[in-house]
């Protein structure tokens, strides 16, 4: 949970013109700064200023020229994993350990003869997300079947929703940090719909055979399909951070990319500026991290630049590529030919989806504040960009700010001592916020024994620095107090 | 419950009274007026079952036994069930030491009840006939299954069918063809053909089939028993291997109307393992099925009876048609109102239905690719092991549908076939509506024909496929249906039986019970037992 608190995105600052990997295999000079990093608070980030200039050489200036006359087109599939107690259409625990095959039934088996059953918080869940992303929701909805073969997929099509999803038309805001040039944006959200996962191929070492771990078939998934809008990797990395937010404070999903909880598909296309058609689009799939979104992207708008600039455009062609983290650069997945053909037709097995405008007040009702506009209000009250998305970035921290200065706490101070004591010790012990004993109120307190002279900010630092990891409360900080004034 | 029936003028299990035709074509119902005195009614055998286990007349195992005796004998013919149970005796067992403890006794308790081979039986084979799930043995009960078991009854075993419920003949069966007990030579009807020859045979008392298109009704039809296909919805059909979703229902035969319904009684019901169940209450059916000196002189007085003309025109056999119309005079005679309506969509039905059902059985049987259960053929690579193991797997009819389901579905094809289908769907529906709305029920043939020769269609699925015309119509409007045998045409040694088929409103099956008991009680001469079965007796 310690990556949780801090903005998990930290993309390599110097690749904003995309052009760093590149750079990178032909100048042994260039060193990258640690991309992966998912750790890197603000602070750490104020002290090395933000640049958005990256060192050049000739070669480099050369790229930069091509790449200034393209445009990159990007839009991403968002799948994000529900974490509802049991699967979408059956009684199975969505809590699965490491063993194969020990959350199945006979309905997420696709056994003979077995019927789904829509489990209620999906709808909810898609209710709420479809919600938060400002989106029309439909009041009635279906299910559609999705059909493939392959071995995860045990009925051999996937439930899903195809031409009424339950949400649509939406959008998100978001603010980029001021290291990537900063700014506000709204991405389009064109869709979001539920659908349930497939099952994992677990293949020998050898290669001699495959076999089929069945646990995550059948789990609830939302899929978030945003609008071509994005335009660089910084942007589409900072959109997908910015699902995640939303995910973790909705409650809907822990978000969690390195187990797969939010999977991030990129469709990406560049046109020369100034054309308004779009150029051929390329998918890339397997990206882990948001560092591997902006850095694919990234890397794919160069490919494709130089490709256009070499007058080999053709060689540009709808496939979905692969993000290969070692080699930092995408490869050729499967080349598409013509357009898949799913034969989506409504699930006969699931009656329609029908809410009522009642329930739809009163999910919109429960709604907690979200990101955005945690972020307007702390900047309305005064912080600073890099203040505001630090602490709007992880609930439970904003939750924590809120509950400090909700105790009286003056807002600058409150964010500071977040900012830096308590999220270096944070790090420090790899704890979350949610589990250190100095409560918010012990924390308003002391801020305001500070500002009123009681105790130095020097005492009162290391006063903090007890209690963090003790059994502590009120009562007790205030003996610590006394014990402190009388040593001193 | 089941006090308002009358005890039985016999106490015999098996009323196995042979009725003798003329060679001319037998008009069963040729007098106006109700005479019950040439022959007793039929009698249902879960109520004598259940009285002579009570008085201790008989015994669970005693009958379990005749009941074997008579599969063993007749079964090397027929060729009706996939399995029979090994538990047989073992449960008859366990019934009669209920009785001896004077426990509460289900009211299916010792009935013996034939399972067709797609409903899940736990640790019973379940294959709907097909390879590809060859000595599959699914590990959970069919909802019906489980309920006619809480309530005593006792699986014999898992009857023949068309692989998967594709076909009307149950010669697509990958395992046997199954005969019809009224004439060897003879298709028993399908898919559901193995429950409908057991049920005629007495090899079981009462059977559970499924209907997608009619293959409860028509076999019903082929084999001169009592057919019943239940509202969609009615019956849960967790446990029923799909063939087309939302046609599907699992249905119930029996040898009298009164067990029909009581079987049905027992499977209906909301299931939440079946989001498209009903809650729809269930009523009694049973209070319908008054003995026949309970009945008035014009016990169907003021009942709307609507036959459909559509139904008797051309390609409907004549003997079908004048038998149709003697039943509709038997109705009037008891009093209904008879008239004729027109369902302008009929004639749309057929090929809608062959354009749903095939699509939806297109995606349904998409599970079965050998990688997790039936049949795998071992392949060097992953698209070899799926084409060998549902190229293996499934039959010619199988194929067929899944081919032209998956064309129908396929991106350009969608709006030409399966989308105007559903919108023929929505207009059969509402003509069935209007016509429901003007009457009680409606009458029809249940299929255009007596049984005809194995062999005879095999050949020819369009001819095969036409003879479903009176029945798939009920499914795309999701009514109940109920076939009753209504009389014989020439054919085969002692004639061959013909249905009639009553439609009624959705969750009217009350009503259909309470015309089709009656007809049936006051039907003159109306045992209908085949020949094979008097030469065993």
């Amino acid at each position: 949970m310690s990556t949780t608190l801090f903005r998990t995105f930290q993309p390599n600052q110097f690749s904003l013109l995309g052009t760093s990997l590149l750079r990178r295999r032909r100048s042994n000079n260039f060193s990258v700064r640690s991309c992966g990093s998912q750790t890197t608070t603000t602070h750490e980030a104020k002290q090395s200023s933000p640049t958005r200039v990256a060192p050049k050489n000739h070669k480099s200036n050369k790229l930069d020229e091509i790449l200034r006359d393209y445009e990159a087109v990007i839009g991403i599939e968002t799948h994000v994993q529900l974490s509802t107690l049991t699967k979408a259409f059956c009684s199975c625990s969505n809590n699965y350990g490491s063993y194969p095959n020990i959350s199945i039934c006979p309905v997420c088996m696709g056994l003979p003869g077995a019927l789904p059953v829509l489990n209620s918080k999906v709808v909810e869940f898609g209710v709420r997300l479809g919600l938060a992303l400002n989106c029309d929701l439909s009041l009635k909805s279906k299910f559609d079947r999705k059909q493939y073969f392959y071995p995860d997929l045990p009925k051999g099509y996937q439930i899903s929703q195809f031409d009424i999803p339950i949400a649509s038309g939406g959008y998100v805001d978001l603010d980029i940090p001021l290291e990537f040039g900063g700014g506000h944006r709204r991405f389009g959200i064109t869709r979001v719909h539920m659908e349930e996962d497939a099952g994992k191929l677990l293949h020998s070492d050898t290669g001699d055979y495959s076999q089929v771990d069945l646990n995550r078939a059948g789990v609830p998934l939302l899929e978030i399909v945003s609008e071509p809008d994005m335009r660089s990797g910084i942007e589409a990395a900072e959109y997908a951070c910015e699902m995640q937010r939303i995910a973790r404070y909705l409650g809907v999903s822990n978000g969690n990319m390195q187990e797969g909880s939010l999977r991030c598909d990129v469709n990406i296309s560049i046109r020369p500026i100034g054309q308004a058609e779009f150029g051929t689009k390329v998918e890339i799939k397997n990206l882990n991290a948001f560092s591997a979104i902006s850095r694919a992207i990234d890397f794919e708008i160069s490919r494709q630049a130089l490709l256009y600039n070499q007058g080999k455009a053709d060689e540009i062609v709808t496939e979905t590529r692969l993000w290969e983290e070692g080699a930092q650069k995408t490869v050729t997945m499967r080349k598409k030919e013509g357009l898949a053909d799913y034969r989506y037709f409504p699930e006969p097995d699931l009656p329609e989806v029908i809410l009522t405008k009642e329930y739809v007040d009163s999910i919109r009702a429960s709604l907690p504040e979200l990101p955005e506009a945690k972020r307007r209000r702390y900047e309305a009250m005064g912080l600073g960009m890099q203040d505001v998305l630090f602490l709007a970035n992880d609930v439970s921290v904003a939750e924590y700010f809120d509950a400090v200065i909700g105790k009286g706490a003056e807002v600058k101070l409150a964010a500071n001592w977040i900012m830096s004591d308590i999220a270096a010790y944070l790090k420090n012990e790899k704890l979350s916020i949610n589990d250190i004993k100095l409560t918010p109120h012990e924390l308003a307190e002391l801020i305001a024994a500070i500002k009123d002279g009681t105790i130095s900010g020097k005492i009162g630092k290391e006063v903090s620095s007890l209690p963090f990891n003790n059994e502590s409360s009120f009562v007790w900080i205030n003996a610590t107090f006394s014990i402190f004034a009388d040593t001193v | 419950m089941l006090s308002t029936l009358q005890p039985p003028r016999s106490l015999s299990l098996l009323p196995l009274r042979r009725f003798q035709i003329s060679k001319t074509i037998v008009s069963a119902a040729s007098s106006k007026t109700i005479d019950t005195s040439v022959i007793s009614p039929p009698q249902s055998q879960i109520l004598t079952t259940r009285r002579s286990l009570l008085s201790g007349e008989t015994t669970a195992v005693e009958i379990a036994k005749s009941y074997l005796s008579r599969i063993r004998l007749t079964e090397p013919q027929l060729k009706c069930f996939l399995h029979v149970s090994e538990n047989v005796l073992k449960d008859a067992q366990e019934i009669d030491q209920r009785i001896a403890k004077g426990e509460e006794l289900g009211p299916l308790a010792g009935v013996l009840i034939g399972v067709k081979d797609n409903i899940c039986t736990q640790g019973m084979p379940s294959t709907a006939a097909s390879r590809i799930l060859e000595h599959y043995r699914p590990p959970f009960d069919a909802t019906a299954v489980k309920k006619i078991k809480e309530l005593g009854g006792i699986v014999v075993g898992k009857t023949n069918m068309d692989e998967f419920g594709m076909g009307s003949t149950t010669e697509a069966s990958a395992f046997q063809v199954t005969a019809n007990p009224w004439d060897l030579s003879r298709v028993p009807g399908g898919s559901s053909g193995g429950s409908a020859a057991a049920v005629a045979a007495r090899q079981c008392m009462v059977s559970l089939g499924s209907d997608t298109g009619g293959s409860v009704r028509q076999p019903a039809s082929f084999c001169g028993v009592v057919g019943l296909k239940p509202t969609y919805g009615r019956v849960s059909r967790f446990g029923l291997m799909a063939y087309a979703s939302s046609l599907d229902v699992i249905g119930c035969f029996g040898s009298t109307v009164a067990d029909a319904g009581m079987l049905l009684h027992a499977i209906s019901g909301y299931d939440r393992f079946d989001s498209t169940s009903s809650k729809q209450d269930v009523p009694e059916f049973q209070s319908q099925f008054l003995s026949v000196d309970q009945f008035g002189s014009k016990p169907l007085n003021g009942v709307k009876v609507g036959i459909i003309r559509e139904t008797l025109e051309d390609g409907v056999d004549s003997g079908v048609r004048s038998a149709t119309q003697e039943a509709a005079s038997h109705l009037e005679a008891l009093g209904c109102v008879l008239t004729e309506v027109s369902l302008p969509s009929f004639s749309l039905g057929l090929p809608a239905y062959y354009v749903i059902a095939s699509s939806e059985s297109s995606s349904n049987l998409s599970r079965y690719d050998g990688v997790r259960y039936g049949n795998q053929v071992m392949a060097e690579e992953l698209n070899k092991l799926y084409e060998c193991s549902r190229g293996e797997g499934f039959g010619g009819e199988v194929k067929m549908r899944i081919l032209m389901g998956t064309y129908a579905l396929s991106a350009g094809y969608y709006d030409a076939y399966y989308k105007r289908a559903q919108q023929v769907r929505t207009l059969i529906r509402k003509d069935f509506k209007a016509a429901l709305e003007q009457n009680d029920i409606l009458i029809s043939p249940a299929a255009p024909s007596a049984a005809y020769k194995i062999g005879e269609k095999k050949d020819d699925p369009l001819a095969m496929y036409a003879g479903d015309i009176m029945t798939v119509n009920v499914n795309l409007a999701g009514l109940p249906a109920m076939v009753l045998p209504c009389g014989l045409v020439e054919g085969g040694p002692s004639g061959l039986p013909v249905g009639l088929q009553m439609i009624g409103a959705a969750f009217d099956e009350e009503k259909l019970l309470k015309v089709g008991h009656i007809f049936e009680q006051t039907l003159k001469g109306s045992s209908f037992v085949p020949p094979l079965l008097a030469n065993v007796a």
